[in-house]
């Protein structure tokens, strides 16, 4: 049993589409604590989902992992048919979708598809089931649980349907809760109660999160671990504080020099990053973010950096940071 | 549901009688009457069946002595069947009619609901262009082709079933095969687009990432979401089909209903047209309440108001 509750090593995914094939992840490997919070961030389609749903084995035709090793709780993910997966989604690990307003099945009560997940994994009878539905209900916040289990998804607001769905995520108490941009689709006030109710039951329940997002803010307030994602790979990755406090890899700065700051002059431009993100049917042979990157040098377009570490977590994928760390390195002997 | 139910039948009852109307006088400015032969009838004997079926009067008078009569129940009698009643014919030849539209219908939901979705399911493989070129055949190809291949191949050259009638249930299967192709192709369609369009859809990828196996994900999940277009299109498509074909009742020689809408039509028989009109318009529109109950059924979206 490793020290980790999820430990992807060198995961590479393709989608082999008739163009070609899209090399969506890159030499990923992510680990997570049990009761751990990871951010995962980065632009669209850098990967952040498609790691995620890999690792329940949700990966969408035509998609294929094409090496490295996911393992999760002792199970070795990449090795499992489809029959010992269906045992362990829903039930040791559940995911909260973006769209709360299309991620319920319109022609089915609220009710059944919560006890549908219950009835599936444990031994509950119906009876049963319908009382763990209610208290669900209760902990994700939901008044009058009786009334709500018979009604429709039509019949809620998009932040209830969402509780709907982390009641659903949470039926069988999960040890790893994946969150791919819970938020997104919710209005900001909204926005702000789904993440606290989210840590609350972290807290109560003690599972891992691993939370994806393109919202640096969510991340921050969030997340002990942040592995920040480009072009399916990941370029940085440490702790909260390493990554807001000390990035190193010029995208991580990018990022975060593009936030909007409470304390911004009144007519100052916001500094994004300039380009596009590269096309991964014909990725680039050195580092992806080199054609964007303010700092390239030349070995940055021709061969991919190697890992740079600062210190036991933190760690970038960036030819910059190598040579920095080489230079000192020479100079302290 | 009480009240809805109330305000359709009303609003059916004005559908009938503007359908009724229509018929009524665009039967009426087709030239020709149903006293013309070849046969030289005398000037007299015309105008003495004329007076005895009231076609002397104005064509208004006529039309509300027949709509008057009908809200009694009396459609009359047809002028070329001589000695029946409307109703009689109608009483008579639907029940054949329904017993092969029934099991054409019933045939059509059992093969072409299975095959739509695994079209859907194996979408863009050898199966599914299989399929895809099957339902178009059966859209394109006329009734009365597929009639005559069947009666060759499987009445002259095989001798497996019999040609005429509707004596055993050997007798039915070749009418409701032919009757049952294009249909099924359609139901098809509708079921393969309707099941990509719903498997597509974000909770199919929730209810897999419950755990849920395939075949619930697709009974249970996709069917009922992806169903609603096929009973839509069934609803009238029964009315249809029960009450026969006119090309199918005459070459496997049925006596249904089917045919007497066409003679009818072209023997100006006006109170049978009037009949045969009414009474399909009247299965129509039951039809569309029925489904809009029935949807009402699958869909908790849907409001009946």
């Amino acid at each position: 049993m490793s020290e980790y509750l999820v430990d992807i090593k060198n995961e590479r995914l393709s989608f082999f589409t008739p163009v070609g094939e899209v090399k969506a992840l890159n030499d990923v490997s992510i680990h997570l604590r049990e009761g751990e919070v990871l951010g995962i961030v980065g632009e669209s389609g850098s990967g952040k989902s498609v790691t995620a749903y890999s690792l329940m084995g949700l990966t969408a035709h035509p998609g294929k992992l094409v090496g490295g090793s996911l393992m999760f709780n002792g199970h070795q993910i990449d090795q499992m048919s489809d029959k010992e997966m269906r045992e362990i989604r829903g039930n040791e690990i559940s995911i909260i979708f973006q769209d709360p307003m299309t991620s319920l099945n319109p022609v089915y009560t609220i009710g059944n598809q919560i006890m549908e997940a219950i009835l599936l994994h444990t031994d509950k009878n119906k009876v049963q089931a319908k009382e763990r539905a209610k208290e669900l209900l209760e902990l994700v916040g939901i008044n009058e649980p009786l009334k709500r289990l018979k009604q429709y998804p039509h019949e809620l607001s998009g932040g209830m349907r969402q509780r709907v769905m982390i009641a659903i995520a949470l039926a069988c108490e999960p040890k790893l809760l994946i969150a791919d941009e819970p938020t997104t689709a919710l209005d900001v006030t909204i926005q702000a109660q789904i993440l606290e109710l989210m840590m609350e039951l972290k807290d109560k329940l003690g599972m891992a999160i691993i939370m994806i997002t393109h919202d640096l803010g969510v991340v921050a307030s969030m997340c002990e671990r942040i592995a920040v994602m480009y072009a399916g790979k990941v370029v940085e990755y440490g702790t909260a504080d390493d990554i807001f406090y000390n990035p190193k890899h010029q995208y991580t700065k990018g990022l975060i020099r593009s936030i909007p700051r409470i304390d911004t002059k009144e007519h100052e431009r916001l500094i994004p990053i300039e380009g596009t993100p590269v096309d991964l049917l014909n990725p680039p042979k050195g580092c992806p973010f080199a054609p964007r990157c303010e700092e390239c040098m030349k070995i940055c377009l021709r061969e991919m950096p190697p890992v740079t570490n600062f210190g036991r977590v933190h760690y970038t994928q960036c030819w910059l940071n190598q040579k920095e760390e080489m230079e000192k390195g020479a100079a302290n002997e | 549901m009480a009240k809805y139910i109330a305000k359709r039948i009303g609003l059916a009852i004005v559908t009938i009688w503007a359908v009724a109307t229509i018929t009524f006088f665009l039967m009426n400015m087709v030239p020709g009457g149903p006293f013309l032969s070849e046969k030289a009838i005398s000037p007299q004997a015309t105008a003495a069946l004329e007076a005895k079926y009231g076609l002397d009067k104005p064509l208004f008078q006529r039309y509300l002595t027949y709509i008057g009569d009908a809200l009694h129940g009396d459609f009359g009698d047809s002028l070329k069947q001589r000695g029946r009643t409307v109703m009689d014919i109608i009483k008579m030849k639907f029940p054949v009619s329904a017993r092969v539209g029934g099991l054409t219908v019933l045939v059509a939901l059992t093969i072409g609901i299975p095959l739509g979705c695994i079209a859907a399911l194996k979408r863009g493989k050898f199966l599914d262009s299989l399929i895809s070129v099957v339902a178009t055949c059966g859209i394109a190809v006329p009734s009365f082709v597929i009639c005559t291949l069947l009666l060759y191949f499987f009445g002259v050259k095989l001798m497996l079933l019999p040609t005429v009638g509707l004596s055993s249930w050997k007798h039915f299967v070749m009418p409701v095969m032919a009757l049952s192709f294009y249909p099924t192709a359609y139901i098809m369609r509708l079921m393969r687009s309707s099941m990509l369009d719903v498997l597509g859809q974000d909770y199919m990828r929730t209810a897999k990432a419950k755990g849920v196996s395939g075949f619930l994900i697709l009974f249970k999940h996709a069917l009922r979401n992806a169903i609603l277009p096929v009973i839509t299109y069934v609803g009238p498509m029964l009315a249809y089909t029960v009450t026969g074909s006119f090309v199918v009742e005459k070459i496997f020689t049925i006596p249904g209903l089917g045919g007497e809408f066409i003679s009818a039509i072209s023997g100006r028989d006006y109170t049978l047209i009037m009949g045969t009109t009414i009474f399909l318009a009247t299965l129509i529109v039951i039809m569309n309440v029925v489904v809009d109950i029935v949807y009402k059924m699958v869909d908790p979206r849907i409001k009946l108001k």
